[in-house]
This record gives C-alpha cells, structure tokens and sequence, in this order.
C-alpha cells in the first residue's frame, strides 16, 4: 500500500512539473491533417517543428496533433490546444480555416497563423508558399526531356492550388517546346500509393514519358523507376525511389518560416492580418538536385531558378490564354496574387476539362 | 487439442488450462449491469501497463484519458458534439440489426441527409424564418431515408444482398458530395475552394448553452431519438415485429408480418435518423456543406450500436464513452506527448474488453486446470 | 499490342490484393464467421511484410512476415468471438481499429524507405513472348498464388470432406455440433485462413503493387474485399471474376480521365461502385441460387452445450 502511494504522489509529481516547465517556455502547437509520417504534406510540416525544436532548443517548447479531420473535430483540437498555453498555433489544411478563426476569435491572446487559407483575423495571419514557382522550372525540364512531348500529371482534388501548379508546369514546359501537352488524372485523394500507382501506369501506357505529381505518395516515382522513365519528386526529395527516374523534387522547407514566426510571436513583433506568400527566394520551397538529366538542361533550370529567385522571373507572365482561347494576360502582364490563389481555370494547351 | 485449451509445463510437470464457457440458465443481472465496470477496471490495468511500456507515466497518461475532457465545461460540450451523431446513427442502426438487416451504409444515408437538408440554406438564402430549420431537419431525414431505400428496395425486389450495396453507396455518396461542394452548390465568393456558403443563423441548430459551450441541439434530437425507439422497440406491436422477425424469419411469417415491409421499415427508419445525424452535423457543428462532412461516423456507430448492445438507452451510454476514447486520446497527445496510434491501440483494447466481458453476462467462464500425466514422457 | 497486355497486367495488379483477401474472407464467412476486421489485419500484412522484408533483406520473408502477422492478428478476433462468443460485427470493426493503430506504431521508423520488391517470374523464352508473356510468365509470384488459392480453395470446399464439414457449419452450426463436428476448432482454422490471406493481400501492397510503408496504405481496400465475398455469393471463381471486374473498372476510368474525354472525375471514380451494384443485382434474381450459397449462420454467435 505505502507503494502505491509513493507511486500515485511520483507520478502526480511528473504531472505538475511537466506543466510547470510549460510555463516558462514559450510553446508552440500544430496542428495536421494527416499521419506526420505521410512522405508529404504532413511531413515536411512535421520537419518544420522539428527544425523549429532544433534552432530555438530549450526557449521553445513544440506540441502537435497528428490526423485531425476538417470539421468539429479540428475546432476542438485548436481550441484544447489554445487552452493548454499555446502561444501560437500552425493550422496546417486548408479546411481548418473556419475552425480557425471560430477558435481565434474566443482567444485574442493567442496567435493563429492558418496554412494555404484566405480569412484573416487581428491574431489570425495565413501563409503559403509560391509551389508554382518550382512547378514552372520542373515543367520546362520535362519540355527537354520528353521525347514525345507529352507529359502526365497525378492530381489530388481541383482545387486552386492544384490547378496553379498545372498551369505552371505547362506554361514551363511550353516556355521550350511550344506544343507540349499534358496529361491530367484526377484521383480524388492526397494519399493512396496503390491508386497513385495505378494512375502512372495508365499515363504510361498512353504515351506520357515525364510524370510529376501533386498527390503524397513516392509509388508514381517508383513506377516510373520501373518503366524507365522520368519523374519529379512530391514535397520530399525521393531520389532513393527512383535513382534514375528523378530529374529533381520540389522539396516543402516550412522551417525557416516557423523559425521567423515564433521568434516573431515571442519577442512581441507578431503582426495580424498578414497574408504571407513566400518563394524561393525566401527557402520555404527549394529543389532538390538536378539528376538524371544533361548539362545543358541542368544549366536551364538553374538560371531559371536564379532569374525566380532575383525577381527577374515570374512564370505567370503574358502572352498567356485561357484554356478556350480568350486572352488571360497581355504580352508583359504579370498575373495578380489574388488571381493566383484563386485559380479556378486552365490556361491553353492542357488536354482536361476542369471538374467543376 | 481443443481451441480454448492452453498446455503448460511447470517443473516438469505437464498440464492443461481449458477455459470453458458455461451458458447460465437465465442472463446475469449482475453482470449487465457490472460487465462494463470490469471491463473499464481491465482497461485501466492494460492501459497502465501499455503506458508505462512506451515509457508514458501510467496515471498521468490515464488522468488525461480519462478525466482531463471531463474536468472543463466546454470540453463536456464537445463530447456531446462528437457523441451527437455517433447516438442517432447508432439507435437507428439498432432497429435494422435487430431485425436482421445489414445495413452498413449509415455513412452514405448521412452524407445524403446533410446533402438535402442543406439545399434550401443553400439554393434559397433568403429564406430564413421561424420554418426554415424544422423544413431543413425533415429534408434531411428524407434524404438519408431515400438513400436507405435504395439497399432496402434492391434487396427486396432483386434479391440483392444489402452489405454490399449499402457500403458500395458510401463510396458513391462521398463521390457525390465531393462534386456537388466543388460544383453546384460552390460558394461562388470562396475564392475557387471547395464548399458552400456559411449558413445564416437562422439554419445554424442553436446551442443548447452558449455561455458554456457549442453543444447544439442535436444532442436533444438524439435523445428523443433514442427513447421514442427504445420505446417502440419495448411496447408497441411494431418493436414486437422487429424483434420476432430479427430472431426467427419464419417465426415473423407464421405470425403474418411482413418480411419485405420489415426490410423498408427497418432502412428507412436508420437512414431517416442517419440523416438527421448528417443535417444536424452541417447545421448545428459545422456551419456549411464541405466536400467531406464525416470522419467515418456512419462507421462508428456500427461499434457504438453493438456496444450499447443494441439498446437505444445503452447506446446513449455507448456514444459518449466512445466520444470519451476520441477526445481523450488527443488530450493524451497534447499533454504527454502520446501518439494517436497508441491512443487507436487503446480504444481497440478498451473495445475488445467491453465486448469481451459482455460474454459474462450469458456465460459463466469456468477454468479447469489440471495435470496431465504426459504422454510424451510415456511414449 | 503491348499496350493492351500493359493494362490487363495493371488490372491484375490491382485486383490481386482484393481477391486474396476476399478468398480468405470467404473461408471465413463459409464457417459462418463474420469478420469485418479485414482491413485492419490487411494494414498489419503490410507493415509486417515491409518490416520483415527490410530487416532480413529478403523479400519472401516479407511474405511470411505479412501471412504470420495477419493470421496472429485474427486469433485475436478467434478468441473474442469464438471463446468468449463476443458479436463478430463489432469485434470486427474493432479490430480494425486496433490494426491500424498497432500498424502505424510498428511502421514508425520505416516511414519513406525504399522497399524490396518481390521479383517477377522471368523465364528466358516465354516471358518475352509478344501480347501474352508477361501475363502468363511474367508476374509475380503472388498473383500465381492468388489463382492457386482461388483453384485450391474452391477444391477444398466442394471436393473434399473437410470442406463439406465446414460448409455444414456454416449452415448449421448446431446439427454440425450435434453430429460430433468440432465447430469451433473449424472455425478457429478458417479465421486464421482468413487472416493470413489478408495478411498475404496486405504484403502484396508493401512488396509488389507498391514497395513502400505508408501509413494507412490499405486505403479501404479490405472493404472492398468484404464486398467481393458477397458479390461473388461465396464461390471462389465468381469472387475472382468480381476482382477482376473491380478491377478493370477502376483502371478504365483512368484511362478515360488520361484520354481527356471531359467527364467529371468523381462520377468516373464512383463507377467501380455503381458497377459491382448493377452486376450484382443482375446476378442475384436467382433466389435459389443465392440461399443455396450464402452459409445460413453466417454472424451468429456459437457456443457449446456441455
């Protein structure tokens, strides 16, 4: 019995010091959609944390909450979570937005930041990061390396961020080879290797010989390992599935941003009402190395990357058209941010209809 | 050997262990009412042991479980949230399992229920008034009965086994609202993304107490639910029916009911509150239509129907422990760090103890131990 | 023409998880046991098949790993639901749960790792033979094993005596235990058949369809088995013609996506389901038929009088 006593008081021992060290750290808390093991979007969110725990070390104390659905359920993970002394909280799908701002509202002490939404609130600022600009260098790359002109592409859900990476890679691929087509696949999940797998091997079949995905799952790059062609790596550098079929990646780098924010949000300089949406050049999205492919179209990309970086660049520049034909953006015209992130049609020469 | 029979060695003696199960002459009160009790008192035991395994103080880990989502009001509040759809899904899967219809679609019949009953929310805006939610609640029953009726019919005029064509609309009516929320019923103002627009406050279900917590109304819908069918199911002609032809088919027929009536009635019956689970989703906790609207609640309720072993009062209780398991995993998470597998592991344990001990109510466990002269030794 | 031979072998890849799990799950339903854990003991197969393969570098390892790994998994459900006489349906459901729980624990430190794959028969000569050497000589072995275990399966329960015994449980478990039949001893075999197909099917997904841990990576696919079983109301050949149906189905409509014909893709998603439906409904006007084949205490909790 006395036992049993010492251990009950112990482990409430462990329980109060664990939430008085709580306090003096400054504690920030995710939130995520999937498994933080997905080899994706969840991950590399997962990464930033942990680069977030690595840089600021004993200051900051990190928290996450891994396959939380849209809806009720992730309203009340933010919510737990802003009353367990999170000073700010990641909000890393885009279906937390309302949950967001309903929780944020409640809590004005608290610092929100809501991933690829666009509401904000005085605690509630969004960011995301310009994919297209790394979909645009990985699209003039299949327009050299494919043979026969025709590229295919693995897409998750129409929604505008997908579609903007469409239209990115094609403008790319065209920017080189004014008659490259693509072709789209739509498989209504972000997560289902063997589905994933299945569509490479359709688009295979129908002639594609470059494929580049917006889904999570390394199984399109193992397939094209497999039938000798080339891919492009998702989020994650995926070399080691397919050493000869990977041309580059476009790697998700979130832990510079989270660095900057938290420091922000700690030594008073966090702001609301923020829109943030960085590229390349501010390393919340990098690529990986250029494999597989010869000199001179490496030496393309990477004066593409630099002129993207410097400003020199921007992929969604006129003469552009829509997919019926109508002109979208005059010879020299740069496309608004807002346009942009709304994104909700083709632009000329992909081979799809856009679900609606 | 006997499955059930375990041999063991123990200073070179050999012996075995049966565990037998004894059918008692009538069910036990007792355990009816205790078997729960045991199975929580298990749990805590295993779940310390499991804790204390990856290295978790046992009854911090178990404190956070447990205790920490009923220590604050809100938090009692979002239980009742998540525990809202679970009930009504479940007291009317009750009706179809006992009647023996396997109807494992409830997911499908609530996607269609939150589908038809946001239309006028979301077609006519305008339209807000005293009847605006009655007219919402009765649609979406409607729609989850119509979609219900689709398993109930092709297994009565085609033969057609309702496993499978009820979860095969599961899939189709995630198909089917995943197009509508990026198509037609599209917040034309969302920026391009997916989901309708916000619904006015006259289509929100009101909060049962606002200056605590988000509970809305739903959890009253549930509860009356739960009683009316308890009560049918108890004392009217109907309940009879349902229980006679769920124990004997040819029984039911003698009697003169009618064994494709009972098909209907049963699907319509839980596709109707499955529907009603799906408006009072859209309208009470989330506020729009989205492309996805339920993380498998309709699959839930299948455990929590059997776990309130079929009893519309039991699954009230089965539906906030449920609920409990959920939401206490992610306090475990934020606290000490515990992952969400471990918390899934734990509520497969927690499960697989309540199912397991619910056996003590019919059966005594007799366990007869005794050593054998070996017949190795012999040989 | 090898386009032609290209999509079939897709097809076949697609299917052959769906129906070793199926074939396994209707051992288990002819015995009169309803499993629904399919899913969860599929998503253990996996991990286990990945994890072993990795560990001894051996992909055939991988397999036994999966087969031990599922089969262990469903004596738990034996024991609920057989010992102790729990409801299968909700044992089932819970099962899942807990496999994909245990799954994501066991796969933690294998997360993005290449995995092995099971080599693909090759046989100088007959492989290469235009339009049907791959399909015939060129797969991998477990879809080889998946048409033995349909053909073996289907020899077992109408050619043997031991099938006919477990078929007469399934119908009846009481006169099968009146006449001196060991129920439950049968019953315990068939589940973990059952789950060592599943967890066959599950290795199949880590070591050939897509040689990787991802966590979840079942993605419903144990589901779909279970529907199989009834659409192919309990015979072996009509649940492979099921898979194959399925199967082909949901690589056709990739093809139409890829060929740009307009059509929106949830409708051409759901048209793997809406198709098992029609199929179904069109094949069991036969009442007869189907009372014949669907084992009567399919569900039913048994227990023996002493």
């Amino acid at each position: 019995m006395k036992k049993l006593v010492i251990g009950l008081a112990s482990a409430l021992a462990v329980m109060t010091a664990s939430s008085a060290v709580a306090q003096d750290k400054f504690k920030a808390c995710f939130v995520y959609i999937g498994p933080k093991t997905d080899g994706g979007w969840t991950q590399a969110h997962d990464q930033g944390r942990q680069y977030v725990e690595q840089e600021l070390g004993d200051t900051v104390e990190t928290a996450y909450l891994e396959n939380v659905p849209e809806g009720p359920d992730s309203e009340r993970a933010i919510e737990r979570f802003a009353r367990s002394g999170c000073g700010i909280i990641f909000t890393t799908s885009f279906g937390y937005m309302d949950p967001t701002l309903a929780v944020a509202a409640k809590f004005p002490d608290v610092k929100f930041e809501h991933a690829t939404g666009y509401k904000v609130a005085p605690n509630v600022t969004t960011y995301n990061s310009r994919f297209y600009q790394g979909r645009y260098i990985i699209g003039q790359i299949a327009g050299k390396m494919s043979e026969t002109g025709v590229a295919g592409y693995i897409a998750s859900f129409p929604i505008p961020e997908v579609v903007m990476g469409i239209n990115g890679f094609l403008l790319g691929a065209r920017s080189v080879n004014p008659d490259f087509k693509l072709k789209v696949v739509w498989v209504n999940t972000w997560h289902d290797a063997g589905k994933e797998a299945d569509a490479a091997k359709a688009l295979i079949d129908q002639g594609v010989d470059v494929l580049t995905q917006h889904t999570d799952s390394a199984a399109p790059m193992q397939i094209a390992e497999e039938r000798g062609i080339h891919a492009f790596g998702q989020a994650f550098d995926q070399i080691e599935a397919g050493p000869n079929a990977q041309l580059t990646a476009i790697l998700d780098t979130w832990g510079p941003y989270y660095v900057k924010k938290i420091k922000a949000a700690m030594d008073g300089t966090w702001k609301g009402e923020e829109q943030s949406w960085d590229g390349l050049a501010e390393g919340i999205l990098a690529m990986a190395p250029y494999t597989n492919m010869p000199d001179d179209v490496k030496a393309m990309a990477m004066e593409t990357e630099a002129k993207i970086k410097s400003g020199e660049l921007h992929p969604f520049t006129g003469p552009v058209n829509k997919q019926d034909g109508t002109e979208w953006l005059k010879d020299g015209e740069v496309s608004d941010d807002g346009t942009l992130l709304g994104m909700n049609f083709y632009v000329e020469g992909v081979d799809d209809k856009l679900p609606q | 050997m006997r499955p059930g029979t375990w041999k063991f060695r123990r200073e070179g003696e050999e012996g075995v262990i049966r565990i037998e199960l004894v059918k008692r002459p009538q069910h036990s009160a007792f355990f009816s009412a205790m078997s729960p009790f045991i199975a929580f008192g298990l749990t805590l035991v295993f779940g310390a042991i499991l804790f204390a395994a990856i290295g978790k103080p046992p009854l911090a880990a178990l404190y956070s479980y447990f205790i920490e989502p009923l220590s604050e009001m809100w938090s009692v509040h979002e239980l009742i949230i998540k525990a809202t759809p679970l009930i009504m899904i479940a007291v009317g899967l009750s009706v179809c399992y006992r009647s023996n219809n396997w109807n494992i679609g409830a997911e499908g019949q609530f996607i269609f229920g939150g589908i038809a009953g946001s239309l006028i929310p979301i077609l006519v805006p305008g339209f807000q008034n005293a009847a605006t939610l009655p007219l919402m609640m009765i649609m979406g029953m409607i729609g989850g009965a119509a979609y219900g009726a689709i398993p109930a019919l092709l297994k009565t005029r085609f033969n057609t086994n309702e496993i499978l064509t009820s979860l095969m609309l599961v899939y189709v009516a995630q198909l089917f609202l995943d197009w509508l929320a990026r198509g037609a019923l599209r917040d034309p103002n969302g920026a391009g993304f997916p989901g309708s627009i916000r619904l006015s406050s006259a289509a929100q279900l009101p909060e049962i107490a606002p200056s605590q917590g988000g509970a809305h109304l739903g959890i009253v819908f549930a509860v009356i639910a739960a009683v009316v069918v308890w009560f049918m199911l108890r004392s009217t002609l109907k309940g009879f029916e349902v229980r006679l032809i769920g124990s004997s088919p040819r029984a039911g027929r003698f009697a003169g009911f009618s064994a494709p009536g009972m098909v209907f009635f049963a699907f319509l019956v839980s596709g109707a509150l499955a529907g009603l689970a799906g408006i009072s989703e859209v309208s009470g906790a989330i506020g729009q239509l989205r492309e996805t609207i339920s993380p498998g609640y309709g699959f839930t309720a299948i455990i929590v129907a059997f776990l309130g072993r079929l009893n519309p009062l039991g699954i009230i209780a089965a539906g906030l422990v449920l609920a409990l398991t959920y939401l206490g995993g992610e306090a475990a998470q934020i606290s000490l760090g515990v992952s969400d597998k471990v918390a899934r592991v734990f509520q497969g344990m927690l499960l697989f103890f309540v199912l397991g001990c619910d056996t003590l109510i019919h059966y005594r466990i007799r366990v007869a131990g005794r050593a054998i002269a070996s017949a190795m030794e012999k040989s | 023409m090898d386009i032609a031979q290209n999509v079939i072998l897709t097809i076949m890849t697609a299917a052959t998880p769906l129906l070793i799990a199926a074939i396994g799950e209707l051992v288990v339903e002819r015995s009169g046991v309803l499993n629904l854990g399919v899913e969860g003991m599929m998503v253990i197969g996996a991990v286990c098949g990945f994890a072993a393969a990795m560990i001894t570098g051996s992909p055939w390892m991988g397999v036994v790993g999966g087969i031990v790994a599922g089969a262990l998994l469903s004596l738990l459900f034996g024991f609920l639901t057989l010992s102790l006489a729990t409801n299968q349906v909700a044992t089932g459901l819970s099962l899942t749960l807990l496999g994909i729980g245990v799954s994501g624990l066991i796969g933690e430190s294998f997360v993005g790792k290449a995995g092995i794959r099971l080599p693909s028969l090759n046989i100088p000569g007959l492989t290469e033979i235009p339009l049907v050497g791959k399909l015939l000589f060129g797969q991998d072995p477990i879809f080889y094993l998946s048409i033995l275990l349909t053909a073996g399966t289907t020899w077992f329960l109408f050619r043997t005596r031991a099938g006919l015994t477990l078929r007469s449980i399934g119908d009846n478990h009481k006169s099968a235990h009146a006449l001196g039949i060991p129920v439950i001893g049968y019953r315990y075999l068939a589940v973990m058949f059952g789950g060592g197909c599943a967890g066959l099917a599950g290795a199949h997904l880590s070591l050939v369809y897509t040689p990787q841990w991802v966590e979840n990576m079942t993605a419903g696919r144990g589901w779909i088995a279970l529907a199989l079983v009834v659409f192919g109301s309990w015979r072996p050949w009509r649940v492979l013609a099921g898979a194959y149906l399925f199967g082909a189905v949901t690589i056709g409509q990739l093809h139409a996506q890829a060929l740009g014909f307009g059509i929106p893709s949830q409708l051409l998603s759901s048209l793997p389901y809406l198709a098992t439906i029609v199929v179904l409904v069109l094949i069991s006007r036969d009442r007869r038929l189907t009372i014949i084949n669907t084992p009567a205490s399919l569900g039913q909790p048994f227990v023996p009088d002493r």
